[in-house]
């Protein structure tokens, strides 16, 4: 059986006048209907390989790989045509935070019918009545009234909810989730996580879950891979943190707070320059 | 950590009812601005006319007439009274229209500016629309193509639009258009032929004609206010054009512009219905305002094409010291640019919901 995901040698580029930055150093996996976490610290490149996935890499970057093909088909040779006909139907990505991914002009319906509409041939009235009904999978109540509010009156667990159901709405195989908790009240990341967790289990999707915190990337995927300055160092089994053998991971690791005992002064991560080689 | 799905509920804004409260309060808010600019606005031309060095006695009587005429006009002029008492007569007269006669003219102020104002109107509102209609589209096209060649025609067509000074740019299209090539008719409104064809019911005269069912009337005054409209039109597209390349640039740097592409919508879609959407916002401003420098600073256009608008009615008073002209003309297109800014406010939260 074909993955649903095959990544092999993926470099992102980016050709600036002061000299060519490269984002993705050659990285390599592949993703089956699992979850698979990516860690890794700001400017690592792990939001960069899952735009890259989309097609998405902002202007004058650049993407080469061996490999990157979707469920078979190969993204590099597709046509920017087929590859927008996939993104928001087959293949999706909910992003940091809803006060800025969401249109601030438009209503969360009219944003959540035009996700659905360009892909489906179907009436308006059917439309709409996907679009609560997807909303109620994401448990807003009174969907009708929520969707005539705009962005900016909605709380930040209500928006990125609003962004799960306008970005699930078209029943995608492939969710990539960039940060998807990070900008929100740590009292709602539980619940927007249980609600990403239940959609993702429920339709079998594969599901990239891209986040710098470890802990919880370790609690809610199956496989973790640790990237740092582009490259990936590590890739471990969620369950198995503690076998961490690259000194990236194990600094990591060894820099989450504790509970229990006090840790005086706050270990902090002494990096090598061999580990970005 | 669960969230309590009635206490969410609860939260929620109530829409309707409070963006109609927000929009009411804002026409009141609207009306009280306008009261206050527009007092000041009387304020500032009173002022003026007391202190310019024109003696308006002396403008009426003319210089040989003898003492007692000057003291008997002097006080039918209401001069000799204390000066507040002056500012009042002056606010009453301002607010029901009367400011004068117009020495020039000899017409009610009032009734000048009525056959004057609406040319001006006309000149403007095409010059605005021909402005809007290209400059967005080619500020979008220079914004979506930023750096090609594209964009770099778009920009020295701009730069020309602002540093050749319309005069010369006027005379150029005349003697191109009109002279040489005779495919426009050439200064003023009308041919002396179709003078006084239309009635004046609006004043706008490609108005009047259409509603009479006077077309020839209307194609030539088409003819005659086609190139001056062009020129006007070419300088708000010019500001235009660059505000739209700016105003859209910045939008398409926003992150809902990318959830927009993950949706697999088409390029033209996340351009034209969601970045520019954003982008129509602050760029009704712009044109907006645009249209009022238009409305009070055509003096020049007016004047190369001896177009008869409310810019070389002012000049022309100014020239002879006709301060009733004068004043009542600023008054007026003060009037006009007050209000325009202020529809421009209105409109803005009509557009942008988070202004509600």
């Amino acid at each position: 059986m074909t993955p649903l995901l095959e990544v092999e040698d993926l470099h992102v580029r980016f050709p600036l006048t002061e000299g060519t930055i490269e984002a993705v150093r050659g990285i390599s996996f592949t993703l089956g209907r699992e979850r698979l976490g990516i860690v890794g610290e700001s400017g690592s490149g792990k939001s960069q390989t899952g735009r890259a996935i989309l097609g998405l890499t902002a202007r004058p970057g650049e993407v080469t790989a061996k490999r990157l093909a979707f469920d078979g088909i190969d993204l590099m040779a597709a046509p920017e045509r087929l590859r927008r006909s996939l993104r928001g139907s087959r293949m999706t990505m909910v992003m940091q935070d809803p006060r800025y991914s969401l249109n601030p002009v438009m209503t969360v319906g009219q944003q959540i019918i035009e996700s659905y509409r360009a892909h489906k041939r179907v009436s308006g009235r059917d439309a709409r009545r996907a679009a609560l009904a997807m909303l109620d999978e994401v448990r807003i109540t009174a969907p009708d009234r929520v969707m005539a509010l705009y962005p900016h009156e909605l709380s930040g667990g209500m928006g990125q909810r609003v962004m799960i159901a306008m970005m699930l709405i078209t029943g995608p195989e492939l969710l990539i989730a960039d940060e998807p908790t990070s900008a929100l009240d740590v009292t709602v990341r539980g619940e927007v996580l249980r609600i990403l967790d239940q959609l993702v289990a429920e339709r079998g999707m594969g599901l990239i879950l891209i986040s710098h915190d470890l802990e919880m990337v370790a609690s809610f995927c199956d496989r973790v891979l640790v990237m740092y300055a582009g490259k990936i160092v590590e890739e471990l089994a969620s369950g198995a943190l503690d076998q961490a053998r690259h000194p990236y991971t194990r600094g990591l690791i060894g820099c989450l707070p504790k509970l229990a005992g006090d840790s005086h002064p706050l270990p902090v991560l002494t990096r090598d320059p061999a580990w970005a080689r | 950590m669960s969230l309590d799905p009635g206490l969410t509920v609860e939260a929620l804004p109530e829409r309707r009812g409070r963006a109609a409260l927000g929009f009411a309060g804002g026409v009141a808010g609207f009306l009280l601005t306008l009261a206050i600019t527009l007092f000041g606005l009387v304020v500032v031309t009173f002022v003026i006319g007391r202190v310019v060095p024109i003696d308006p006695v002396l403008a009426v009587v003319g210089d040989r007439a003898s003492a007692a005429t000057y003291q008997r006009v002097r006080a039918e002029m209401g001069l000799d009274l204390p000066l507040i008492e002056q500012f009042r007569v002056y606010l009453v007269k301002a607010v029901t229209g009367d400011f004068g006669r117009s020495v020039l003219t000899t017409n009610p102020v009032i009734e000048d500016i009525r056959t004057y104002f609406p040319a001006t109107i006309e000149l403007a509102t095409l010059g605005t629309l021909i402005g809007t209609l290209i400059g967005v589209p080619l500020g979008v096209f220079a914004a979506v193509r930023s750096g090609s060649v594209l964009d770099q025609i778009v920009r020295i067509v701009g730069l020309v639009g602002y540093s050749v000074p319309i005069f010369w740019l006027g005379l150029m299209a005349l003697l191109l258009f009109y002279a040489k090539l005779d495919w426009v008719a050439g200064p003023g409104r009308l041919d002396i032929a179709y003078d006084y064809l239309v009635t004046p019911v609006t004043g706008l005269l490609l108005v009047d004609s259409l509603m009479q069912g006077q077309l020839d009337v209307f194609w030539n005054a088409i003819s005659h206010i086609v190139l001056p409209a062009a020129l006007l039109g070419y300088f708000s597209l010019a500001y235009i054009s660059r505000m739209t390349r700016a105003l859209l640039l910045n939008e398409l740097a926003q992150e809902y512009v990318v959830t927009a592409r993950i949706k697999g919508l088409s390029e033209a879609r996340v351009i034209w219905r969601h970045a520019l959407r954003n982008a129509a916002v602050p760029l009704l401003t712009v044109v907006v305002l645009s249209y009022a420098t238009l409305l009070e600073g055509s003096v020049l256009t007016e004047t190369v094409f001896s177009w008869p608008g409310i810019g070389s009615y002012i000049t022309s008073s100014l020239q002879n010291a006709d301060m009733n002209a004068v004043l009542g003309g600023t008054l007026v297109v003060g009037a006009a640019f007050v209000t325009l800014n202020l529809v421009s406010d209105l409109l803005y939260r009509l557009l942008d919901p988070r202004t509600r």
